[in-house]
């Protein structure tokens, strides 16, 4: 017979129970129950041993004693570590708050640009076939050299589909427009692509309604999310008939959701067959106009590199001009980082911003850590004497050790806390300014094991040098008293880090001024027009074509318009270009690149460019319906020493050169201006563009208001819709704008931070040496000298780090400078400047603490003794 | 009197240690035995480890892990000691009913008497 209790009523007592009662109640029960049987009998014992245990499914027995460490003993030494972390934190308050305030901006900062380059680096991933999607891009060979264009034919996508059926899983050409989108009374100006059919399926669009295939009915559109949600409300919006571009009645045949906003068809609003923009299937078979964009996705086995060897003569053997054209595959993952090519080869972009911030975020962050260090331990002295006692007492250096580096820890991990908060306060203004839409990724385990490894690395740095060095002090030697000299010792590697960052800080000031000084230098430059009240007009519809004379003649007769024309490419951009012009003295096996615009006469009034030689257009001749004019770049590509009155071949006409203007910057505003040659025969090029200038005597407002029914009457389908000149070119310098914004704040913080580093240990100093003041002034210093005696030190390290990172930033930005064609010189006044503003700043840090010490009355500094 | 309240049950818990920890048998099973014992109220463990551990909690009691017996499948009691404070609150109590029991003899007397005379 057993007389063992039932082992499953025991099991089930160990399962709830808390472990620290487990043992003193089994043990209990156990004895309870042998009393019982000898009592009872084992039958009711048993029964009675049941009862008993579940008497302890009760919430206090089940409670689990808060902590986990069995002897009383280690964790009273941990409540006091904890304890004296604390109370040092609070006795130095003022330390503290820059010690962990600086931290924790600095951390901010890394978890900004961390969140930002993520951001950059995830472009685009939103299409599950991102790794396989390609565009095909041309490298043509020109007098300029290597050029890489991605316009290309529309037959050739039906070549590359038919003829590399093996390689490319889809292939599609697509065209972008600006098109009115309208429904009974909602009219919107929308972005949206004209595409073949499989372009939806290559982007892999997640459908809300209907499917990806319904492009292959030509009457069919597809929506984004927003766009159908503003035109139909909430209703059903499939089978809803809409008008695009006044044009074309099309029956909405699916909803995509919206891309997101880091994808580089983010403001795609509408799809619509391609089919639509041509009259026959013969218009779609032309060779002679590259105006698509083909975009290609790969079969699974098939590489980026061997399909370019394929397909690179494919556009050649359809064209005869010189340019030797050569395709490639450009593959998804590099649209957005790697976006210009030099010479036919990738030549960078954005990923240099993805490296200067990553640098930046990596400096600030160290900036911050060694601040953060370097107040630690300067604080870490005072604790010399701690550390005797603790010793004389028993502790183990072990034990020092673990408190010291407990005691960072604890400081590291407020700082993180407190740098979730300031980034999540910050971000909305950030995204602003860097143009993203961030936030903090908190369910992303990779953002978190970033975030520890840092705490940690942050932690340990910072917690070493006391608890390894403090740690090994003899506590005889400590406690004796007088003076403990560890302080001369320690200074060195302070300084070095004092001196590194002022260095990365005087580097961050320095490339700020001259991202600045490149911004100024391109806005000053001279654009050769006049931008005054010029404003342009999108002809997207169909009406307003064509009507030119009659348009105009209202529009003058409203009184609010100086002038108007009318051109193929609005003033702040080239929309066409050709590369088969010839000249007399041209070698015949190059070709050239210009940009052809087409213009009306008024246009040299409306825009007030400067005719260099020659004449303008007149409608007083009609030859000139065969004539060009060229700008300055376009005679310099050509080299003919007397232009004027040259005859030019293009497109099997000749056309007589009559004319020569000034430059005016239409592209970039830090490239060199682009070789153009204006015409006035709209058959080769079609006008797109109204320009208008406004009557000068009438305020904007006015003007417009007096326009605004003109266009209505032409064009009562369409909004009215212009755009400023001069916003236009503004916007021209935004990404640079945004690079000197966002180095500015940045730089902003690393002096902040550093300059918090500097007060903490000038404070520090002073302290130290309150005594030596004392005895100073009572042999006759004064304030003067004591003032200059305690700034030397720090304006010497400062004065080092300005000389150490004139050569840095002389590399550095010598480098980015060269990308720009047109930029400006890097003078040595920004040196001495920079270096003078670092120098005045870290005297107004030092010289608060220095001669607040100065001023200390010696009485009571030496009274203590 | 700013003592911290005891319960009925836990007095009688807690002089039950006071009782047994001077033979060293203050634990669960020797304290519910010992109430029943002296009682005749019906005790289980359970009740008893709450209290103890209520006590304890109060700072009346405290304990460590004695010696592993065999009976005990070689697990280890825990003793309880009542600690000053416990002991002071118990004389409080027994203060205080005392001077009420002084103050109410009389009555009390008369009272027995007329239900002994009644009975």
């Amino acid at each position: 017979m057993p007389k063992t209790p039932p082992p499953l009523a025991d099991k089930l007592l160990r399962f709830f129970l808390a472990d620290d009662r487990w043992e003193e109640v089994l043990g209990d029960l156990h004895e309870e129950y042998r009393w019982q049987v000898n009592r009872v009998g084992e039958r009711r014992a048993r029964w009675r041993y049941w009862r008993d245990v579940l008497g302890f499914m009760k919430p206090w027995a089940v409670k689990r004693n808060s902590s986990k460490y069995p002897t009383p003993t280690n964790t009273t030494m941990l409540r006091n570590y904890l304890k004296i972390a604390w109370r040092n934190l609070l006795r130095e308050k003022g330390y503290s708050a820059i010690n962990i305030v600086g931290l924790s901006a600095g951390m901010a900062v890394a978890m900004l640009i961390g969140l930002w380059i993520y951001d950059e680096l995830s472009f685009n991933t939103y299409h599950q076939n991102y790794d396989r999607i390609a565009q095909v891009m041309e490298n043509q060979t020109l007098e300029q050299g290597i050029q890489t264009y991605g316009a290309l034919p529309l037959p050739l996508s039906q070549e590359l589909r038919t003829k590399y059926a093996s390689d490319f899983k889809a292939v599609a050409a697509i065209t972008e427009f600006e098109q009115i989108i309208a429904y009974q009374d909602k009219k919107f100006t929308r972005f949206g692509n004209f595409a073949e059919a499989d372009y939806p399926e290559i982007l892999t669009l997640k459908m809300l309604n209907g499917n990806r295939q319904a492009l292959r009915d030509p009457g069919s559109v597809l929506l984004a999310k927003s766009t159908a949600q503003a035109l139909f409300g909430n209703s059903n919006p499939l089978h809803k008939l809409v008008k695009v571009g006044n044009r074309f009645t099309l029956q909405v045949a699916g909803v995509f959701d919206d891309l997101p906003h880091n994808t580089i068809f983010t403001s795609v609003a509408f799809i619509a067959p391609i089919k639509l923009l041509f009259e026959s299937s013969e218009d779609m078979d032309n060779w002679r106009s590259s105006s698509f964009a083909i975009f290609t996705q790969l079969n699974p086995g098939s590489d980026f590199g061997q399909v370019s060897q394929k397909i690179k003569d494919v556009f050649r053997q359809h064209t005869q001009d010189k340019s030797q054209s050569s395709l490639f595959l450009y593959p998804m993952a590099d649209w957005h980082l790697y976006s210009e090519f030099k010479n036919g080869v990738h030549a960078g972009g954005r990923i240099q911003f993805v490296w200067l911030f990553g640098c930046i975020g990596l400096f600030v962050l160290l900036l911050a850590c060694i601040n953060f260090m370097n107040l630690s331990t300067a604080r870490s002295e005072k604790r010399a004497k701690e550390v005797g006692i603790r010793k004389a007492i028993g502790s183990m250096r072990s034990q020092l050790i673990s408190q010291f580096f407990s005691e960072s820890f604890l400081f590291v991990a407020t700082a993180f806390v407190l740098s979730l908060v300031l980034v999540q306060l910050v971000l909305p203004t950030f995204n602003e300014v860097a143009d993203k839409r961030l936030s903090i990724l908190w369910t992303n385990p990779i953002f978190w094991a970033a975030c520890f490894s840092f705490i940690l690395l942050t932690g340990f740095l910072a917690g070493s040098y006391p608890a390894f060095y403090l740690s090994s002090f003899q506590p005889i030697k400590v406690l004796k008293g007088g003076a403990f000299r560890v302080v001369r010792f320690a200074s060195m590697p302070r300084k070095v880090l004092v001196v590194m960052q002022f260095t990365v800080s005087v580097t961050l000031i320095i490339g700020t001024i001259v991202v600045f000084r490149q911004i100024q230098f391109a806005q000053n430059r001279p654009v050769g027009y006049s931008r005054n009240g010029l404003i342009n007009i999108t002809m997207n519809t169909p009406e307003i074509q064509g009507r030119y004379d009659a348009l105009r003649n209202e529009l003058l007769a409203t009184g609010a318009v100086a002038d108007m024309a009318e051109s193929s490419s609005p003033i702040t951009n080239i929309w066409s270009s050709a590369n088969n012009l010839e000249w007399r003295g041209k070698d015949p096996n190059r070709a050239a690149a210009f940009g052809t615009i087409a213009i009306t006469p008024e246009f040299s009034d409306v825009v007030a460019w400067k005719v260099k030689e020659g004449r303008s257009f007149s409608r007083q001749f009609t030859s000139d319906s065969l004539a060009f004019l060229f700008n300055e770049a376009a005679v310099k590509l050509t080299g003919l020493k007397k232009p004027v009155g040259e005859t030019i071949r293009w497109h099997g006409k000749d056309w007589k050169l009559i004319g020569v203007v000034k430059d005016m910057v239409m592209t970039s505003p830090f490239e060199p201006v682009t070789p153009t040659v204006f015409m006035m025969n709209t058959n080769e090029r079609s006008l797109n563009v109204i320009h208008i200038k406004l009557n000068p005597a009438l305020s904007a407002h006015d003007a417009l208001a007096k326009l605004e029914p003109v266009f209505k009457k032409f064009n009562p389908a369409s909004p009215f819709e212009y755009k400023f000149a001069d916003e236009e070119y503004a916007k021209k310098f935004a990404a640079e704008q945004r690079i000197g914004r966002l180095a500015s704040f940045f730089a902003g913080l690393a002096i902040l931070i550093s300059c918090l580093g500097l007060f903490g240990l000038a404070s520090f100093v002073a302290e130290q040496r309150t005594k030596e003041i004392g005895v100073r002034k009572v042999l006759g210093a004064s304030v003067i000298n004591l003032w200059g005696l305690l700034s030397k030190d720090f304006v010497t390290l400062v004065l080092i780090s300005c000389l150490l990172s004139t050569p840095i930033t002389w590399y550095l930005l010598t480098n980015w400078l060269a990308k720009y064609e047109y930029r400006t010189e890097l003078s040595w006044w920004i040196f001495g400047v920079a270096s003078l503003g670092a120098l005045a700043i870290t005297l107004l840090t030092v010289s608060f603490q220095s001669i607040k010490a100065a001023l200390i009355n010696p009485v009571k500094s030496l009274r203590s003794e | 009197m700013k003592r911290s309240y005891l319960g009925e049950f836990e007095e009688i818990v807690l002089l039950t240690v006071a009782v047994l920890e001077l033979q060293k048998q203050a634990y669960g099973v020797a304290i519910t035995h010992e109430i029943i014992e002296q009682t005749g109220r019906s005790v289980r463990l359970n009740q008893i480890h709450a209290a103890l551990d209520r006590l304890e909690d109060k700072g009346m009691v405290k304990s460590e892990m004695g010696e592993p017996t065999a009976e005990r499948g070689g697990r280890r009691k825990r003793l309880f000691t009542v600690t000053a404070y416990g002991r002071r609150t118990l004389q409080d109590i027994q203060e205080v009913r005392v001077s009420f029991w002084s103050r109410l003899l009389n009555p009390l007397n008369s009272i027995g008497q007329r239900d002994w005379g009644m009975g």
